[in-house]
């Protein structure tokens, strides 16, 4: 390998090396200053990943690097950002409940931001063994920040359950891939597109590739591998709900997109009748499994499962704006599911104690109205009612299901999408028209800015949308 | 005309409105006086602008007016307002109607005063921009949105069963909607636009459109509401405040009716054709069965919502005989019926705000000590029978006349409407009005206060007016219609040649 080659490849894969020194630096000053350390090691994390995104944004380079392995398009660029908010997000919303919460350590951090690195390895995975390892080092530190509160029956039991069932997703996922190269002959995503035609289309590719979609499907939580999912919401401390369901979703997604649509898109019908079913299944489980949920972190389960579906509804069309309609799908899901995530962080009893429960939310309009009209929209948004920036979301995935003729597809979409709403109102419901039963306590000022601007996004999305859109069809470009 | 964009101003004056109420506080009576000035003012001064669209409006050009087109989202989605002789009017409506919902809850919404006066500064936007929107998408977003302040006004502000009365209003118009969206965005795929002008001069292919005409079906058939579809009305209107009511039966039922026109009947004229017999069939029976339905209720506010229903009966009848009559006399029907079914809703909440009560039952020989309510409450009553010199006879009158030259089967059964619903309004006032002051609950209640003279006092007026002079009305929206029944029949005959063509 040539300097130039080298420095080429450095170059693009920049914020992943601040991301990967930066962790390694912050375990060294952890493991040296002790636990005392946790809120400058916090501080730093964030600051290291603020520097890889703006590195990302600023810097205009892309290509591909390390012999083909990694790649930065406009569409990993996208989802990268998107991952890196969110976690940067996740992030800052531990900083006021950390103690409480168990989560004053200096390791969390540490984690987290390993976590992010593999979601961005996983993002610009181009190489079935890059994938791989992406996928490998976002889920091992998500298996230990599940079960990061040692101390608690439930965190424990949700880190063991998630790491399991995670275990058994990467060897359904490796067994695929192992299918795929001993029938094409490549691990690389480009190389395996230039040797599948329909002509050498045989029995063990379609079983390699549902293979591998089973696995990624897991890391996305879409139905039928979505049992983790609610447990795990569950019983893992908010914070790092919160964080599990931002970025691991949006990389996972990514990779998704970028299997089916660089490596697999000559044998089209074969994943999309698989996606398909999955998005169809995903959509209705989510919204009826949700019904009857009483906890809020389970009811933000099926719901992630739901909509995981209406974004796959978007990519079963397999056109260049089904694409742009995922990417646009991530980023406000992504925004809503922060803000959903901060106002259940703010469920705070006046002494302290956390309360996740639907009903304990009554009368939050006359207790906190702020709060309680920025989880409205958050509601009705995930709900997609316009003029909410999830409606949004859900027309730019549907509307090119419609073009490729998926008229099933669709109206199972819209229709689950209004027993979806059941729910949602029902938690907007306990807000307004209940009577208050007590109060929370104060809610900090990080939370407070985080479901501020959340609430902001998805109201005041009509006026930026239109750009936002043109960057996410910019993004889909990379693959048509 | 100006470059001033009047729509945008009318449509988005109340958020003035609403973001003066965020800045005030609700405590004491001196906080609560303010809200309801700055409500009052922002709806009565939407209401005078408004009135700025009609007086330059042009009554001879038959296309959209004071047209704003501005880039928004991406795939061509714009944010183009426009108005026509169709859908002028119902701005007016609307911001006529307002000013009225403010002054009814004056005194009768006692808790959260200014969330209250919000939810509707905001639901008086959505349902403006309904009528002004000149993109598809555009008038889908605010055609959904007006459900979201409706949900929390009839939640937190109703009755009893205001839990189950709002998520059965949310849900099934949304059922309804979701699959107008499909259709939609069918439409976008098959034209390549969503803008209406432009849709409004594509033809789409007969197949085709029977698939849409049915998904925009769902949507306004459920809005509107059409018999079986209609059971949430009354479930709603019942639980809702007076206010809401009002907006309820004033404004939403006609978004439903301004639907079909624009879109069922403009755009899909080959599948409205052969639907007809059907929406007709439909009609009779919402007329006919709704009438007598009304006719068992023992709360006066669902017997009103039950005539509502039936009204819409005559709308949607005459919308598809799509003839000049039919047309014009559904559109006058909507108006008049908006201003009717506004104040009788009004007129309930007159004797609500003293009872606390709807039950027919409780009521009797009002006319003793309430002589003024008496007489206003009665030329409601016989508007809303449809009584010649009031503004509901001619809606009804014309919208008969319409579908006798297509089906003189229907007119005759729509007919009987007419008498069935005499039956049922004029039992209503011998009930609650007339007959000896007996209980004693209601001998020592007042005749109307001079706010409920300016709230109801206006109302008669307008509706004896309209009822003698309609030319205003049928001046406005003549050129529109003409061109809308003449592209329809255009199309049929079109759709005929090229059938006899085939065979």
């Amino acid at each position: 390998m040539t300097a130039e080659i080298l420095l080429a490849s450095l170059q693009i894969s920049t914020p992943e090396l601040i991301l990967a020194i930066g962790a390694l630096a912050l375990l060294m000053i952890g493991v040296f200053s002790g636990d005392r350390s946790a809120p400058t090691v916090t501080g730093l994390a964030v600051a290291i990943m603020i520097a890889a995104g703006l590195w990302l944004v600023l810097v205009p380079v892309q290509g591909e690097a390390w012999g083909g392995a990694f790649i930065l398009d406009p569409f990993s660029r996208f989802m990268k950002v998107i991952a890196l908010v969110g976690s940067i997000t996740a992030m800052v919303m531990t900083v006021g409940n950390a103690r409480s919460e168990q989560l004053d350590r200096f390791e969390f951090p540490v984690l987290l931001l390993l976590a992010t690195l593999g979601m961005m390895l996983l993002i610009s995975a181009n190489d079935l063994i890059a994938l791989y390892l992406g996928l490998e080092l976002m889920s091992l530190a998500l298996y230990v920040v599940a079960a990061i509160n040692r101390d608690s029956l439930r965190s424990t039991e949700a880190g063991l359950k998630y790491f399991v069932l995670g275990a058994l997703s990467s060897g359904m996922l490796l067994y695929g891939m192992s299918l795929i190269y001993g029938f094409t002959g490549n691990t690389g995503l480009d190389n395996i597109a230039q040797v599948l035609t329909a002509e050498t289309r045989s029995l063990g590719v379609v079983f390699g590739l549902v293979f591998i979609l089973a696995g990624l499907a897991f890391k996305i939580s879409a139905v039928p591998f979505h049992m983790w999912t609610p447990d795990v919401y569950e019983g893992a401390p908010t914070p790092v709900t919160a964080f599990f369901a931002s970025g691991p979703k949006v990389a996972a997604m990514a990779v998704f997109v970028r299997v089916v649509t660089e490596a697999f898109m000559p044998v089209f019908a074969d994943w999309q009748q698989v996606v398909v079913f999955i998005s169809i299944a995903s959509m209705l489980l989510g919204s009826f499994a949700a019904i009857g949920q009483k906890n809020i972190k389970r009811l933000m389960a099926y719901s992630s499962i739901g909509h995981m579906g209406y974004a796959l509804v978007g990519l079963a069309s397999g056109s260049q704006s089904g694409v742009s309609g995922v990417a646009l799908y991530m980023l406000i899901y992504m925004v809503m599911t922060l803000g959903t995530f901060a106002c259940i962080m703010a469920m705070r009893r006046k002494d302290g104690g956390a309360v996740e429960n639907i009903e304990d939310l009554a009368g939050l309009s006359s207790t906190n109205p702020f709060m309680a009209l920025v989880m409205t929209a958050l509601m009705f948004s995930l709900a997609g009612i316009p003029p909410f920036a999830g409606f949004w979301a859900k027309w730019f995935v549907i509307l090119p299901a419609i073009e490729a003729k998926l008229y099933a597809l669709a109206i199972i979409g819209v229709v689950a999408s209004v027993v979806g709403a059941y729910y949602y109102l029902r938690v907007i419901k306990v807000m307004w028209f209940d009577a208050a039963t007590g109060e929370f306590g104060r809610i900090s000022g990080e939370l407070r800015l985080v479901f501020g601007l959340s609430g902001l996004f998805v109201t005041a999305y009509v006026l930026f949308g239109g750009p936002v859109g043109s960057a996410a069809e910019a993004a889909a470009k990379a693959f048509f | 005309m100006t470059d001033w964009p009047i729509l945008s101003t009318v449509t988005f004056l109340p958020l003035v409105g609403v973001v003066l109420l965020l800045l005030t506080r609700e405590d004491g009576p001196f906080g609560r006086r303010n809200i309801l000035n700055v409500s009052l003012l922002t709806t009565v001064f939407t209401f005078v602008v408004s009135l700025f669209i009609w007086i330059g409006f042009d009554n001879a050009n038959p296309g959209f007016q004071m047209v704003e087109k501005h880039e928004w989202m991406n795939t061509g989605i714009a944010y183009h307002l426009g108005v026509d002789g169709i859908s002028m009017l119902f701005v007016i409506l609307t911001t006529f109607l307002m000013p009225f919902c403010v002054l009814a809850s004056w005194d009768s919404v006692e808790k959260r005063l200014k969330e209250y006066m919000i939810a509707f500064l905001l639901l008086e936007v959505v349902m403006i921009g309904v009528f002004v929107s000149l993109d598809i998408v555009l008038f889908y977003v605010f055609f959904e949105a007006t459900l979201v302040p409706m949900f929390i006004i009839i939640g937190v502000w109703g009755g009893k069963d205001r839990v189950y009365a709002s998520y059965k209003f949310f849900l099934y118009t949304l059922l309804g909607s979701v699959l107008m969206m499909v259709a939609i965005m069918a439409m976008y795929w098959q034209a390549g636009t969503t803008d209406i002008t432009a849709l409004l001069k594509y033809g789409f292919p007969a197949g085709l459109q029977t698939w849409l005409w049915l998904a925009f079906f769902a949507s306004f058939a459920v809005k509107m509401p059409m018999w079986p579809v209609h059971t949430w009305l009354p479930d709603a209107h019942v639980q809702a405040p007076t206010a809401g009511s009002v907006i309820l039966a004033g404004v939403m039922l006609k978004l439903g009716g301004y639907g079909f026109i624009r879109f069922s009947l403009a755009m899909f004229p080959l599948a409205s054709d052969y639907f007809a017999p059907f929406v007709f069939t439909l009609s009779v029976l919402a007329i006919i069965y709704t009438s007598l339905v009304a006719m068992m209720q023992d709360d006066i506010k669902k017997l009103i919502a039950y005539s509502s229903v039936a009204h819409m009966g005559y709308v949607t009848m005459g919308i598809f005989a799509a003839n000049q009559q039919g047309v014009q006399g559904a559109i006058f029907q909507m108006l008049s019926h908006g201003i009717v079914s506004g104040a009788l809703f009004l007129c309930v909440g007159v004797i609500y705000d003293r009872l606390h009560t709807r039950e027919i039952a409780a009521y009797g020989g009002l006319v003793n000590n309430m002589p003024k309510y008496a007489v206003a409450f009665m030329i409601f009553t016989m508007a809303n029978v449809g009584l010649p010199g009031t503004s509901g006879f001619i809606g009804e009158f014309l919208t008969i006349i319409g579908v006798f030259r297509v089906n003189t089967w229907v007119a005759l059964f729509a007919a009987t409407g007419v008498i069935l619903s005499a039956s049922y309004a004029l039992w209503l006032y011998r009930r609650v009005i007339f007959g000896a002051l007996e209980k004693e609950s209601l001998k020592s209640l007042l005749d109307l206060s001079t706010r409920e003279k300016i709230v109801l006092y206006p109302l008669v007026i307008l509706t004896i007016f309209f009822g003698v002079y309609p030319a205003p009305v049928f001046d406005a929206t003549a050129a529109s219609v003409d061109l809308l029944v003449n592209n329809y029949s255009a199309a049929l005959q079109a759709a005929g040649k090229l059938a006899l063509l085939v065979h």
